[in-house]
């Protein structure tokens, strides 16, 4: 079993040096999809959005494990969350990091690249290769920070969809993913009924409770009221760095639960005494700082604003009668999977989601993991989940409706 | 639910439900364990199968067997699923789990077309002795629990399930009556010889009173 370090697995990766090259241990890169590298394609008449404007040319950045099988029915598209990108299995070789999910995902892994063809791209608006704020906006020839238009969690998938065009790919066998990963998942059937032979919708909602919309709007709002915000113009600049870092912080504890918390730090102080007032004292405390400060040497303000914005406005009943409404038809067998713990996206969201599959008579499996990980759950109940996707998988596989 | 079940190629009652039900009918199992059944109607009938089940480890093995179950509590009812939508809905050896037996059977007589429904019965002659001889709560092959952590909640006898489907105006289609889970009971009355019973129930709406 894993222990719960928040969302950085790849903590527990030791990597080796050898002369100036960072290498991966031999037996780890192994048991890995290897040595990978982000590929990406560039569309030049680029994609409307759902708020009418379009955004081009559109960059995708991806990366790709395993082999598409002669009649392209083994394709399996990982979804990222939120602070994710295209690097979701193997390791990088200049820096030696692995991928995100690279526990999940490899050869005889639950998500086995030796039966299929994994695909992880970054979402639109990401700031991982992905065209998004930061990117350059080709009329200013400036980033396009807060120019850049809203997007929606629909336009990521459009996204995704026209990256699957360019692999030649009609059908995917799968589209995975967890958290804001989850809903893009859950949008694919709905928006390409037909096109996605099944979806696993892990610790996720068809729509954010109120509570969740209030803790992103206080991590956007730490970001603006840094002083370095500059209306999103930071860019060749300081960049809101305190603000970016509040915010992971806020996130952060909606990602752990109280046991998870008690169990992790307890009480404990960081240097085993009490220390300068106004400082850090707590375990818990240094574990928020530490947060903090390494995702701001990884993650765009911009981003984190209009990834959560999608997020808040995403309704996957929205365009539809009810959500009943919106999974009729779709044609595709279902996993969700809830954490008990999880209270940022809550047991009985996703019990609405397997409800309203239930009513429409849908293929649907439904599972409630007990876990006291609160939503990081998703990434830390590795042997739970291994054991579900890889059945899963087994199953849309041999049972392709499409 | 019990601790001691055969091989399923030995159980009668499914046998039982494997002639009763038609191909490629729609199935409803509510409490449907490792999924051995659903996967035994899924490969002689090629039904369209779905599961509820109350255990992780119950969904994991039913995704084995490529079933599609949905973990969750009975009780809490099936008001999801339309009137009619499944062709058969069966409560296997799970009646006696559950807190709303009531609430349950009637829900299932909504969805479904025809309901089985089967379970232990409490009044077995080997119950009432045990009882009677040795003054505690019975165990027996087919509920070997102690009364402080068993899952079976409820203990009734035929009897009892026969004033049930009377006084909630159901009634009995077809009653099977077993000796163990891979004989039927050759002698009556069932309610002393019968180690378990099943039962195919429709509900009586029609039927002016």
């Amino acid at each position: 079993m894993i222990q719960a370090n928040g969302i950085y697995l790849h903590g527990c990766i030791r990597i080796s040096k050898k002369g100036n090259a960072l290498s991966v241990e031999k037996s780890k890169l192994k048991n890995s999809a290897g040595y990978v590298e982000t590929k990406y394609i560039e569309i030049p008449n680029g994609i409307k959005l759902d708020c009418g404007e379009t955004i081009a040319p559109l960059s995708i950045a991806y990366q790709t494990y395993g082999e598409l099988n002669k009649d392209k029915t083994n394709a399996v598209l990982i979804v990222h969350a939120l602070t994710g990108d295209a690097h979701a299995a193997g390791y990088n070789k200049k820096t030696g990091k692995a991928g995100w999910w690279d526990i999940m995902i490899g050869p005889g892994k639950g998500i086995d690249t030796n039966k299929y063809f994994v695909i992880c791209s970054n979402v639109l608006g990401g700031c991982k290769g992905t065209t998004g704020p930061s990117s350059v906006n080709p009329e200013t020839g400036k980033p396009y920070g807060l120019n850049f238009p809203p997007i929606t969690i629909f336009d990521m998938v459009r996204v995704q969809k026209l990256l699957i065009e360019h692999l030649g790919i009609d059908c995917l066998l799968s589209v995975i993913g967890g958290s804001m990963g989850g809903m893009q998942a859950l949008a694919w059937p709905v928006l390409y009924p037909g096109l996605v032979n099944s979806s696993a919708a892990i610790a996720t909602t068809t729509r954010l409770s109120p509570q969740s919309i209030a803790f992103n709007e206080i991590g956007r709002l730490s970001i603006l009221l840094d002083q370095n915000f500059n209306d999103g113009n930071y860019y060749g600049g300081q960049p809101p760095s305190k603000g970016l870092a509040l915010a992971r912080m806020i996130g952060h504890i909606t990602y752990l639960s109280d046991e998870s918390m008690q169990t992790k730090f307890g009480r404990n102080y960081k240097n085993d005494k009490p220390g300068e007032f106004l400082k850090p004292e707590f375990e818990v405390e240094r574990y928020l700082h530490h947060q903090g400060d390494s995702f701001i040497k990884r993650f765009d303000a911009n981003t984190y604003i209009y990834l959560t914005k999608a997020m808040d406005h995403f309704d996957l009943a929205r365009n539809h009668k009810s959500l009943k409404h919106a999974f009729k038809d779709t044609f595709a067998r279902y996993l969700i999977v809830a954490f008990t713990s999880d209270w940022l996206f809550p047991v009985y969201q996703s019990k609405e989601i397997v409800r309203s599959l239930q009513s429409n008579l849908c293929d649907v499996t439904y599972c409630e993991i007990e876990s006291a990980y609160g939503h990081d759950a998703f990434l830390l109940e590795i042997e739970e989940l291994t054991r579900m996707l890889e059945n899963f998988l087994k199953n849309s596989f041999t049972k392709s409706k499409i | 639910m019990t601790a001691l079940l055969p091989e399923k190629d030995k159980r009668l009652d499914y046998k039982i439900i494997l002639n009763l039900v038609n191909e490629n009918s729609r199935i409803l199992d509510l409490g449907c364990g490792d999924g051995t059944l659903l996967d035994l109607l899924n490969k002689e009938k090629n039904v369209i199968g779905r599961g509820v089940e109350i255990s992780t480890e119950g969904v994991h093995l039913s995704m084995e067997k490529g079933l599609s179950v949905v973990q969750g509590n009975i009780d809490e009812g099936l008001s999801d699923y339309e009137d009619k939508s499944f062709d058969w809905v069966i409560l296997s050896q799970t009646l006696q789990v559950i807190r709303e037996p009531l609430l349950v059977i009637l829900e299932m007589l909504r969805v479904g077309k025809h309901v089985i429904v089967s379970f232990p019965n409490s009044g077995h002659w080997k119950f009432r002795f045990n009882l009677l001889l040795k003054g505690r709560m019975p165990k027996t092959k087919l509920l070997p629990f102690e009364w402080y952590n068993t899952p079976n909640i409820r203990s009734l006898t035929i009897k009892d399930f026969k004033d049930f489907i009377y006084l909630e105006k159901m009634r009995v289609v077809k009653e099977y009556y077993f000796k163990d889970y891979s004989k039927l009971s050759k002698f009556r009355p069932a309610n002393f010889f019968a180690s378990m019973a099943m039962y195919v129930i429709e509900g009586m709406d029609n039927f002016p009173l």
